[in-house]
């Protein structure tokens, strides 16, 4: 057993140097004669550009360029793209208007980014960029999710009629019709998944080099996968060729998805450190950040589900409607489709699923994957109506749901849905939440608080996700431009210290402490002696990033295959100087030994002579160095039972979370302190959209929530302490035995407040975000008030 | 936004009227009116600066008049541009209706505001419009009404030379709108 190794909670090796604010990210990084940017944003909707005056503003002080989409396009940069198809129901791919990185006669949302303002310090950039006079025509806007497709609505691109992106039927239609003609009951909800700024701490940056000399580029980013954005910069955005450009991700300070995509800023700051031969720099304001990072959600849907006489859910029916805002993000399509419908079944047996998605453009900032990315909404509409089916059938909330759950003997499970869950045990998660959270006594409590005045409810979210993204042929079927595997290398220095290479990338998840966890357990190095290395495209081989709560699923396991190929190695390197055979050698602890003997030789022994190859095995390579790409079977299923006690002042609309119970099935815990504090921090995530967050577009197209006043985040005083635990089963496709724990927190935690509300003040449903407002109105609505 | 509002003022309709076509009378009932200037018999520039907390913002307006019947009801359309912290256009439709001695000033404004504005202050727009548009009509009423009242330090402005120019409205609402969407400029550039 060695120390630090897996299952240990290990305290944070990168924390040191943000605690005494020694951190490197991108706006801390300043070079030699930088300038910087300011980006000139669209303040209308929908508009044509009649004219852009740029004289006044090059004529500022300070001014180096002023560059509009006309000089991007005279270069040939771009356009954005968005990496995965869906074939819409006419048989065509999804509808992709032209996504310029500076507008070209059009401009689609608030914060459509017009022109680059580069000067010698921010404030004469900021002043200049004021001076740039442009003629707009303003035009009407459509920013209503609903109503987008409607007949009559403004039309915003030529190539997408009705605003349409894509219309994605997906299942048995008839099927799905004659069970519901058939059912003893069907329940019914129209809800509206509420659309979210994703809001990583650290705005989004960029820093742009270039190098006249060897006619390389390199970017600094706030991103969650420097190689993919160094692939599209250069394949699909014409920036410099891959080997022309280096893309670093320094420390960044969260992404939550936000900072996955390939944005406008970025590329031009590519394309214009090139064109004024000076570095750039841009760092988002909080402002631009609510105007011009990806939005998540943002859904509207009716579900059913019909059942018979015991409450067995017979079929399901799923209608959605998705606001995709402006133009398609990098992954936009992907969301509200393949990462939503396939996870429509949920924890339960309901055999057939219809769902049908139509994804609709406005004039808004475009949507694409927050925390959970689709798994949220999916998880929601599941488990909301879930509750609903319970009241109508007249069941306990945690009745239905194991009158209908997979049984844990049914495992691989082939949903109907696509998705095949490899493992879980989902009455052990609701068994251990109901008890943790003393379910049953419940009502003695809800009897107290209303000698008090008070409403309580309580709520549960036995939820599914399918993340560590993802089985690249899998993946690939579905339309994917990518594929999703992982690279690791692990490297000895002659010293025996070891440099790990992930391709993952942590912007706040805890990889240096993590992946080293990983290498001691399995060479038994100590702990300290591991550095890991990450985001920078010079450095690392190759990567994906991290999103999807895929870096250990996916890029762990890389790294401990690598571990493996460097155990194989020592073994022969180990029998030929401990002069036995290589099958006689056998690795524990960090220790080469010959079976049966004392003769034994350590790794960083080995490793040193790997390096100092004097005495080695004929034919052998020298250096101790190996790489390893792992591609998984399957996704990742994480899963759970969340479960939510509120009390709500029916007076004020106030809701309390009183008691917050997490029971989680993430396979084998790496650093069980690590996880919990992702469990905690996706459970914020959850309950800032249940109750609080809403992004919100006036009729004209205005971000009217563009800011911390108007827009609410989760404080520590929104929450209560958590009570968190864990009812693992293990992935047989996994060779760690690990599933994903970034994002479950973010998809259980929304149903589980708002089942929670409703309970609370006997209605059947309530949208998010539960305002106080919200809730006194709905409070009012029940005659409570 | 939206704001409907009827004020009932001491004073006859034409005497009302006069008032509402006179620069200075309205001038002074504007804090923060730079400068109304004329550019044709139905139009108007205004620029307005006001100050709130530790931000000044300088906004000017373009405003046309419509519909007028004097001393009835006339139309106001105005485009306002603050540079960096938005822009604001509106209309508003205003109403002097007899009613014995007095009259009633109804005026039925909206408004949309973009940019800045919208995006960090739009929360307070309303409630700051009706402060500013309560400001304005206290002063004005003052101004205009038969009935002065025991604290008024300012001279009536204006009185004489109330019956030229019939067809210039000033762009009352506006001007108010302006201001309340000025104030909330302080927000933004605090923020």
């Amino acid at each position: 057993m060695v120390e630090n190794g897996i299952g240990a909670s290990v305290r944070r090796k990168e924390d040191k140097r943000f605690l005494i604010g020694k951190g490197n990210y991108t706006d801390d990084i300043n070079v030699a004669a930088q300038t910087h940017a300011y980006f000139v944003r669209s303040p209308h909707a929908h508009a044509t550009i009649n004219s852009i005056d740029t004289g006044e503003a090059m004529a500022s002080t300070g001014v180096v360029a002023v560059l509009t989409g006309d000089d991007l396009a005279a270069d040939g940069i771009g356009p954005l793209i968005c990496g995965v198809t869906v074939t819409s129901d006419d048989g065509e791919p999804h509808r992709a208007p032209a996504h310029p990185a500076l507008a070209q006669g059009k401009v689609n949302y608030v914060g459509d980014h017009v022109a680059i303002v580069i000067a010698e310090t921010l404030a004469q950039a900021r002043d200049a960029a004021e001076k740039v006079d442009i003629d707009y025509g303003v035009l009407p806007a459509v920013t209503d999710t609903g109503s987008a497709a409607d007949e009559g609505q403004q039309q915003i691109h030529e190539v997408a009629p009705n605003n349409m992106c894509f219309n994605w039927p997906f299942g048995e239609k008839d099927a799905v019709e004659a069970a519901f003609a058939s059912a003893h009951k069907i329940s019914t909800l129209d809800l509206v998944n509420n659309r979210m700024v994703t809001n990583p701490m650290e705005p989004r940056a960029a820093l742009g080099e270039y190098n006249e000399g060897t006619e390389e580029i390199t970017l600094h980013l706030t991103t969650q996968n420097p190689h993919v954005h160094r692939l599209v910069l250069s394949a699909f955005n014409n920036l410099a060729p891959e080997h022309k450009l280096r893309v670093v991700g320094p420390d960044v300070g969260g992404g939550f998805g936000a900072k996955i995509f390939v944005y406008a800023e970025e590329l031009v700051v590519g394309w214009a450190c090139r064109k004024v031969k000076r570095p750039v720099k841009w760092t988002s304001d909080r402002t631009e950040a609510f105007l011009s990072d990806a939005h998540g959600r943002d859904h509207v849907a009716t579900a059913e589900m019909a059942m018979d006489e015991n409450g067995k859910f017979l079929a399901m029916r799923v209608m959605t409607q998705a606001n995709l805002g402006a133009y398609l993000s990098t992954f936009a399509t992907m969301v509200p489709s393949y990462l939503y419908a396939f996870l429509l079944a949920g924890q339960y047996t309901t055999p057939l699923i219809y769902s049908e998605v139509k994804a609709v453009f406005t004039n808004t900032a475009p949507v694409d994957a927050c925390r959970g990315a689709g798994r949220p909404e999916a998880t929601y509409l599941v488990e909301r109506l879930v509750d609903v089916a319970a009241a109508d059938m007249g069941l306990d909330p945690a009745e239905i749901r194991r009158r209908n759950f997979i049984p844990v003997d049914a495992f691989p499970y082939q949903t109907p849905v696509v998705q095949c869950y490899d493992s879980g045990d989902y009455e052990a998660a609701l068994d251990k939440a109901m008890a943790m959270a003393d379910y049953d006594s419940f009502s003695a409590r809800a009897d107290e608080a209303r000698t008090r005045g008070k409403r309580r409810g309580i709520g549960l979210s036995s939820y599914v996700e399918a993340c560590g993204i993802a089985p690249s042929a899998a993946v690939g079927q579905l339309g994917a431009g990518v594929g999703l595997w992982e690279s690791a290398q692990v490297r000895f220095n002659p010293t025996g210290n070891v440099q790990v290479f992930t391709g993952a990338h942590s912007h706040g998840q805890g990889h240096e402490t993590t992946f080293a966890q990983l290498v001691t357990e399995q060479l038994g190095v100590p702990f300290e002696n591991i550095e890991v290395i990450h985001g920078d495209t010079a450095k690392t081989q190759f990567g994906m990033g991290t999103y999807g709560s895929r870096s250990l699923a996916v890029g762990g396991v890389a790294i401990a295959k690598a571990c493996e190929k460097l155990i194989a190695k020592g073994k022969k390197i180990a029998a030929h100087a401990l002069e036995a055979a290589e099958g006689d050698i056998e690795f524990a602890d960090g220790n080469f030994s010959v079976a049966g003997t004392d003769k034994a030789m350590n790794i960083a022994e080995v490793a040193f002579t790997a390096y100092v190859p004097h005495s080695y095995p004929e034919g052998l390579e020298p250096g101790f160095d190996e790489n390893a790409f792992f591609d998984p079977l399957n996704f990742s299923f994480p899963a759970g039972t969340h479960i939510c006690e509120v009390e709500v002042d029916p007076e004020t609309g106030v809701v309390e979370i009183v008691k917050y119970t997490a029971v989680d099935d993430f396979g084998k815990l790496v650093n069980p302190m690590i996880v919990e504090g992702q469990v905690h921090g996706g459970i914020v995530h959850g309950v800032g959209q249940a109750l609080l967050e809403g992004c919100r577009y006036d009729s004209e197209g205005q971000l009217i929530t563009a800011s911390y006043m108007d827009y609410a985040m989760p404080r520590a005083d929104n929450v209560p302490s958590f009570d968190v635990d864990y009812a693992p089963t293990n992935p047989p496709h996994n060779p760690l035995g690990v599933k994903g724990c970034g994002e479950a927190g973010a998809i259980g935690a929304p149903p589980a407040v708002i089942n929670a509300i409703s309970n609370a003040l006997g209605i059947k449903h309530i949208d998010m975000p539960a305002t106080p407002e919200n809730v006194w109105r709905a409070a009012q609505t029940a005659a409570l008030g | 936004m939206e704001m409907k509002v009827e004020r009932p003022i001491a004073a006859s309709r034409e005497k009302v009227w006069a008032a509402l076509n006179d620069t200075e009378t309205l001038k002074a009932s504007i804090p923060g009116c730079d400068a109304l200037e004329a550019t044709s018999d139905t139009s108007f520039n205004a620029q307005i600066t006001v100050k709130v907390g530790p931000v000044k913002a300088k906004f000017k307006f373009d405003v046309s008049l419509s519909d007028i019947d004097a001393p009835n009801s006339y139309m106001i359309n105005g485009q306002g541009q603050g540079g960096a912290a938005g822009f604001a256009n509106g209309s508003c439709a205003v109403t002097l209706l007899e009613d014995g001695e007095h009259t009633i000033l109804a005026y039925h404004a909206k408004a949309n505001v973009g940019g800045k504005l919208a995006q960090l202050g739009s929360r307070l727009i309303d409630g700051t419009a009706q402060k500013m548009a309560d400001e304005f009509f206290s002063k004005f009423i003052s101004l205009v009404s038969d009935e002065q009242p025991d604290d008024s330090g300012s001279e009536p402005a204006g009185n004489g030379q109330s019956g030229g120019d019939d067809k210039m409205a000033i762009p009352t609402w506006v001007l108010v709108a302006g201001l309340a969407i000025i104030a909330v400029l302080s927000v933004t550039f605090m923020a």
